[in-house]
């Protein structure tokens, strides 16, 4: 089922009644999810994705715009109506039930023509147990469970009325580190194999580059990007987007582009072309940097981190907007730790230029 | 070496349950004790402080004398009828409250303003509400008549008129706190479960008794326990009403007979009072542990 938002807004009513402030978590969200896909919504806490998610599960209303299903115009259903699957950060599982009266009771709802026998519904719900396996669970109450297995019981909830959409509010958020990993696998092979569309919010991006077909990527209300996530990474539309995706997070230094060439602080970095004079901020992603004699970017080496596979420079530059510049180099390069300075050379594709005020990309062609 | 440890920290244990213990012990245990024994002692006579021997005579003096059936009558009349009202009108009025937005705080003021008023004044409005005099029947019989019935008298009339009053006027005192116990219950189930079950398109009713019941069901526990016990031990609410002859308003309650036995006009008994507050003590512990029974299976912690 592809969901269609368009110009989709929230307003909240501000803390002051009588000046008629309004918060706008949700501004003018317009996007076509395509079927059977997984979506992650992703942004800081506070920029709107839980209240994205709310309006598409028809826990809230949006103070305008439209949410199709399909053809469906669903704005004005209730969520009961709208055949979603919603499961909530902290499961709210229903702890005085067992584990198998808790994926049973949304069945047990149904009324009329979709009412179920007794053993319809204990059929489904064993199905969608199998599928999240936790058929050895049924008996147990949610109290009883770990974190990873509540969470399955959840999505098993969520899933035994095979919804038209499944919704999920953070959720790994809830699960230590190990779990998280196995968790989100979990989700994307539950989700390949049910082929629902999918769409679930988190603050974590690398949750959410791991295993989402799309992400969405929010701040303050506002989409900021919305595409693959190999995309998104190597093609930030703005400095946000750029500082808000990979670990660890990208270098920002402030520069300024002269006479097509691209300066930062004194050093001469590069060639650039079809860019104005004018300071900018530049992005370099931990990756992009070559360690290199010749190399144009100097910087004052501080630390060199072993972590197996790579080598993690950590060094300062005075023109660097973080305190510590961090590279990721891989084994085969050598960084003489006895010396004060590390030269770099930059790969080209790595590099992002940003408009000073606006933070706004600037497409320019490094050479 | 171990050992010695172990006997130390006990004993520092010991050092601080000792003021408690020291308290409890005197004004709790050993009254409590004392009590038994005197329930035996057959003719115990406080001022010389003899008896005349040892047996059962009190328990079937206290088990065969009418005042005493009259106030168990009594008392399990008004345990049956206000307890479960009680405890479900304030669970309506509760889920009522919980569910409005305007004025919630008013009307939790006002639901709790009987529990900060004392009891006797209150049994006074009642008295005047209630009361048949030669010059006025009443606010309560005005309304009565004024429908069409008869004018009863609610004090000094037939018994179940009596007894309803008794019955209306402990429900209104103990309504309050059951508001307030059962108002903060439900503010702490977590809004969650209740979108959870709107996204599976629960009917009201069925979230109410699914998921809102169980999930305070300790409170709701909790509250009949102690409304058990506590309407067990109703005695000032009769004497608000009904004043302090009660044996002759057919309306004491065992409570009422202890203390008859001990300082009315036909008392001095300490040995047949402490026999009818064994009795009494008897009967709350049996229903609790019938109630602990029920809730094994019904309460969900």
């Amino acid at each position: 089922m592809k969901v269609v938002l368009q110009n989709l807004t929230k307003k909240f009513p501000g803390r002051d009644r009588k000046k008629q402030e309004y918060v706008i978590a949700v501004n003018d969200f317009n996007f076509e999810i395509p079927d059977g896909k997984l979506i992650g919504l992703l942004g800081p806490s506070g920029c709107g994705k839980s209240t994205t998610l709310n309006l598409i599960s028809g826990l809230l209303k949006p103070t305008s715009g439209r949410i199709f299903f399909g053809e469906d115009d669903v704005t004005d259903l209730p969520p009961e109506n709208r055949g979603i699957g919603l499961v909530f950060q902290n499961y709210a599982l229903y702890p005085h039930l067992t584990v198998k009266k808790n994926i049973l009771f949304p069945l047990e709802n149904l009324k009329g023509k979709d009412k179920l026998s007794k053993s319809e519904m204990l059929e489904k719900a064993y199905a969608a147990a199998r599928l999240v396996q936790i058929e050895e669970l049924m008996d147990r109450k949610p109290g009883e469970l770990s974190g990873g297995q509540q969470q399955r019981v959840a999505i098993a909830r969520a899933l035994v009325k095979m919804p038209r959409v499944l919704l999920l509010d953070e959720p790994l958020s809830n699960l230590d580190a190990r779990l998280r990993l196995q968790t989100r696998e979990e989700i994307r092979r539950i989700q390949r194999e049910t082929k629902i569309t999918t769409i679930f919010v988190t603050h974590d991006q690398e949750e959410a580059m791991s295993i989402s077909d799309m992400i969405v990527v929010m701040k303050a209300g506002i989409v900021q990007q919305i595409g693959r996530p190999q995309e998104v990474y190597d093609n930030p539309a703005n400095l946000f987007v750029a500082r808000f995706l990979g670990t660890p997070p990208i270098n920002v230094f402030e520069g300024q582009v002269r006479n097509h060439k691209l300066y930062i602080g004194e050093d001469e970095v590069s060639g650039i072309r079809g860019v104005e004079n004018q300071k900018v901020w530049v992005g370099i992603r931990p990756e992009g940097f070559v360690p290199d004699e010749n190399g144009p970017l100097c910087c004052r080496l501080s630390g060199v981190e072993v972590m197996g596979r790579d080598i993690s420079v950590v060094s300062t530059h005075e023109s660097s907007c973080s305190p510590a510049v961090r590279s990721i180099i891989s084994t085969e390069n050598r960084v003489d730790t006895e010396k004060e300075t590390v030269r770099f050379s930059l790969k080209p594709g790595k590099v992002f230029i940003f408009h000073r005020e606006t933070e706004e990309r600037i497409m320019g062609e490094l050479i | 070496m171990i050992k010695k440890k172990w006997r130390n920290s006990s004993l520092k244990g010991w050092l601080y349950l000792l003021p408690a213990i020291l308290f409890l012990g005197v004004f709790m245990v050993y009254p409590l004790i004392d009590v038994f024994i005197y329930s035996f002692e057959e003719g115990y006579n406080s001022a010389s402080q003899t008896f005349f021997g040892i047996g059962f005579y009190n328990y079937s003096y206290v088990l065969h004398d009418p005042y005493f059936l009259q106030a168990l009558k009594n008392t399990f009349i008004l345990v049956i009828i206000t307890v479960p009202l009680s405890t479900g009108i304030a669970l309506l009025i509760s889920v009522g409250l919980s569910s409005i937005k305007a004025l919630k705080n008013l009307f939790q003021t006002v639901y709790f303003l009987p529990y900060v008023t004392n009891t006797l004044a209150v049994g006074l409005v009642f008295m005047i509400l209630f009361k048949k005099t030669a010059y006025s029947d009443g606010l309560i019989n005005l309304m009565i008549t004024w429908f069409g019935g008869n004018a009863v008298d609610f004090i000094d009339g037939p018994y179940w008129a009596k007894m309803f009053v008794l019955c209306f006027y402990t429900i209104w005192v103990v309504m309050p706190f059951k508001i307030l116990i059962l108002t903060s219950a439900l503010a702490s189930v977590n809004e969650d479960y209740y979108k959870a079950a709107r996204v599976d398109g629960t009917s009201k009713l069925r979230t109410f008794m699914r998921i809102t019941l169980p999930m305070i069901s300790p409170m709701i526990f909790y509250l009949i326990i102690t409304g058990f016990i506590g309407a067990f031990k109703a005695y000032s609410d009769a004497v608000a009403l009904f004043g302090t002859n009660l044996n002759a308003a057919e309306m004491n309650t065992i409570v009422g007979y202890v203390y008859d036995m001990l300082y009315g006009d036909s008392g001095g008994y300490p040995s047949f009072a402490s026999a009818a507050a064994i009795l009494l003590f008897a009967i709350v512990l049996t229903i609790t542990c019938i109630n602990l029974l029920i809730s094994r299976k019904n309460v969900h912690y």
